[in-house]
């Protein structure tokens, strides 16, 4: 169970992206690889601490954390990215998961979750007037402008994470950008087996053998 | 229905529940109710009153290392709590089982910055097993039971409580408490099936197998299991620092101590050997040298209980995870039995060029002044191999593990992974409670024992009967030895001007004698070992002794050097 088998997706192979595919992250040309991790953890103080911490000792930036509860009761659930290697990110995952508070910690490339996030852009009204390419570009995301006053729109969008920092760009580039947030990457896995469901499973078989004893 | 009790009593209950019947502390503001409570649970709890709380920590850590349970702490908030910091990093790198106990303020004035009041929660949890706040007397029960569960399971290590000042004094119904499983945690993970047989293959196949012993062999109470399993295949096993006592020293399959000052046979075939089998060992950077290079000529196979030591350092072929003292016996039965002689004869050469140049002038200098291994040596031979060796940090420590000869576990106290000087003389304290029949000889330096110098109250109050063996050689020595080696002989603030260790041992009334000349050494260790109680024997060593053979850092594991050229 507490297997080296921590990278969900490791049987399936190539920890990289092919080359011709569209990434659902943005690119970044640094030799190093987008990493979701999915974290369960009981809802204990300090718990978001001590996963940190883990990151924080091999110098490791968290590119996104988004912390909820998860679908059981009691139970925490982190989402966080990361871009790193594949040898770092197995040891990190390990070292998450030993903490005793953590159920169940395991990392995945893009291909076998699927995330969204969702982002808001602030920017200056007179500017969208101006330049018909702003709200192409809003059009072409799929981004909808929720509010338009004098001085400034808000635009809201909801898709993935190189999306979200494309229309960024753009809107950086045309000079309009008042104020930028995004909500940082939520993912559920692809797979079609529920580990966090069977290893609860397990585990409440065990202690129930422990009673007995 | 149970006892309505203060959360204070409900600690001693919980405490005396847990069988804990020493504490190492220290009262102060935050804990005093807890300390009135104490007060008339004497009769049933021993507590060792500390000189400082530093010295509670590494007293427990003594005490858990000899005796193989949980060592326990109590101390004030603030800098009561913070003195133990070091204690705990030190338990968790050195796997020790140990729970420290903290006042805190009240729950309504936490994060005011009120009068000794620090944040123990957050600064504790990147060094311990587990931190928990308790804020509520209703907590108390299942938080020690909980402590006492994850500090002594699995990969053993520190827990600390931060015990709010308003939890210890409200009332509280109080039921026994037995936490036994965690249901985010897995002590001891699940052995596959797989990994026995494959691991069983490798060594049946191998040549030339080595083995590595570490201190999870001793956590595992699997020493026996070891030898079967050593012994069934032939195969040598050299010892980690911590590991050292979970084979006898004198066993025909013991080729020493593992890394930058280890044995030159253990060091040279460890580039030669085409099996490496690691059992609860973590590969240390002392025990490995330069990573890259580091057997990647073998095979390796890696027991262990924690899955997060797997590959961490050095990638391994086949992993064991589980408890070692089923996962050896698992693969012994598949084991063909076999002699391995010439690749045993393989390392006699080096034990012989070691011997003659290192060991020999060490133990039986023919003239000059005292020197540190013919005092080890000694030591353990006047005490029959039989004494539990602690240690401080440094030239001391080194020389002691090679030096010290071990015929039982659980006889090696020191600190490992973290190097805490100062860690010597409390640790013994708790070592002398934790094997109340066992001798307890502590080696430290001028140095080290000078840095928890005020735990001789501790001794004097307690009559502890801690063999005090002062290697004084008027140097930081470990450090003296780099400057020499590394920075030119350019020794930059390691002489030391020292107190008259014979009036300080006196002024605690301690017994006490100082040998300079080697005719006098003998008489003056029998006479400590037959003094009852505590003893302090200076011994005046030479100032600029180096340990050798010495593997360089970031050199070659088998890059030994065995003396300093001319």
């Amino acid at each position: 169970m507490m297997n080296d088998n921590i990278f969900a997706s490791e049987m399936s192979g190539s920890s990289n992206v092919p080359e011709n595919k569209i990434s659902k992250f943005p690119v970044v040309n640094d030799g190093k690889t987008w990493y979701t991790l999915i974290i369960f953890s009981e809802n204990l103080a300090g718990v978001l601490n001590q996963i940190t911490n883990v990151f924080t000792r091999r110098q490791l930036n968290i590119e996104s954390l988004n912390v909820s509860p998860s679908g059981f009761k009691g139970l925490h659930r982190y989402t966080v990215t990361c871009r790193s290697d594949f040898e770092t990110m197995k040891k990190v995952v390990k070292q998450i998961e030993k903490k005793i508070d953590v159920v169940l910690a395991r990392f995945y490339t893009e291909d076998h979750v699927y995330v969204m996030e969702q982002a808001l852009y602030k920017i200056e009204t007179s500017k969208l007037i101006a330049d018909h390419d702003i709200s192409k570009a809003i059009r072409k995301h799929e981004a909808k402008i929720v509010e338009v006053n004098a001085t400034y729109s808000i635009v809201s969008i909801e898709g993935l994470p190189s999306d979200i920092v494309e229309l960024r760009h753009i809107l950086r580039d045309h000079g309009c950008m008042l104020q930028f947030v995004s909500s940082g990457i939520v993912a559920v896995t692809k797979s079609s087996h529920e580990e966090l469901n069977s290893f609860l499973k397990v585990r409440k078989l065990q202690k129930e053998a422990i009673t007995e004893d | 229905m149970g006892k309505i009790l203060s959360g204070g009593q409900i600690l001693m209950e919980s405490l005396i529940n847990e069988g804990v019947d020493t504490i190492f502390g220290y009262p102060g503001g935050a804990i005093m109710p807890t300390y009135d409570f104490l007060y008339d649970y004497r009769d049933r709890i021993n507590h060792v009153l500390v000189r400082h709380e530093q010295g509670a920590s590494h007293a427990a850590e003594g005490y858990a290392r000899v005796s193989g349970k949980t060592g326990v702490c109590l101390v004030t908030s603030g800098p009561g709590v913070t003195n133990t910091v070091t204690g705990v990093a030190d338990a968790m790198i050195d796997s020790t089982p140990i729970v420290v106990i903290a006042g805190q303020v009240g729950a309504s004035l936490l994060g005011s910055d009120a009068f000794q009041e620090v944040d123990v929660v957050d600064m504790m949890q990147p060094v311990c097993k587990w931190a928990y706040q308790i804020r509520d007397a209703k907590d108390v029960a299942w938080a020690v039971s909980r402590a006492f569960y994850i500090a002594s399971s699995g990969r053993p290590g520190p827990v600390v409580l931060d015990f709010a000042k308003n939890a210890q004094v409200e009332k509280a119904e109080y039921e026994p408490m037995k936490v036994n499983f965690i249901r985010s945690y897995i002590p001891v993970p699940e052995t596959d099936e797989e990994s026995i047989v494959n691991a069983a293959r490798l060594i049946n196949q191998a040549e030339r197998p080595l083995v590595l012993v570490g201190q999870g062999v001793e956590l595992g109470y699997a020493t026996a299991e070891l030898r079967a399993f050593i012994e069934k295949a032939g195969m040598p096993a050299g010892c980690t620092l911590l590991g050292l006592s979970a084979l006898p020293s004198d066993h025909p399959l013991n080729v020493g101590m593992l890394g930058m000052h280890g044995s030159l046979g253990s060091n040279k075939m460890t580039q030669k050997c085409d099996l490496l089998i690691a059992v609860g060992m973590r590969f240390d950077d002392r025990i490995t040298g330069k990573l890259s290079t580091y057997a990647t000529q073998a095979k390796k196979i890696h027991f262990d209980i924690d899955p997060s030591e797997i590959n961490k350092n050095v990638p391994v072929d086949v992993s064991v995870l589980g408890d070692c003292k089923t996962t050896l016996p698992a693969v012994t039965a598949l084991l063909e039995k076999k002699e391995h002689k010439e690749w045993r004869e393989a390392f006699r050469p080096y034990d012989e060029e070691e011997n003659r140049v290192v060991i020999e002038p060490q133990i039986h200098p023919k003239e000059g002044p005292l020197r540190m291994g013919e005092v080890i040596r000694k030591v353990s031979e006047l005490t029959q191999n039989k004494a539990v060796m602690v240690t401080d940090v440094g030239q001391n420590q080194m020389m002691s593990a090679r030096y010290f000869k071990f015929t039982q576990c659980r006889s090696v106290v020191t600190s490992g992974g973290m190097g805490t000087m100062g860690y010597g003389l409390p640790a013994a304290i708790g070592a002398t409670f934790g094997a109340p029949e066992r001798t307890v000889c502590v080696f430290l330096g001028d140095g080290g024992l000078q840095m928890t110098i005020q735990e001789l109250g501790t001794i004097m109050e307690q009559g502890a009967p801690v063999k005090i063996i002062l290697l004084n050689n008027n140097y930081l020595g470990n450090v003296r030895q780099w400057q020499q080696l590394f920075f030119r002989r350019r020794y930059s603030f390691t002489p030391m001007l020292n107190p008259d260790y014979e009036k300080i041992a006196e002024a605690y009334n301690i017994p006490c004698a100082t040998v300079i000349e080697r005719k006098d050494l003998e008489a003056e260790i029998e006479k400590m070992v037959n003094t009852p109680g505590p003893y302090l024997l200076q011994c005046a060593i030479m100032e600029e002794d180096n340990v050798f053979p010495m593997c360089f850092p970031g050199h070659d594991v088998d890059d030994m050097v065995l003396k300093l050229e001319d």
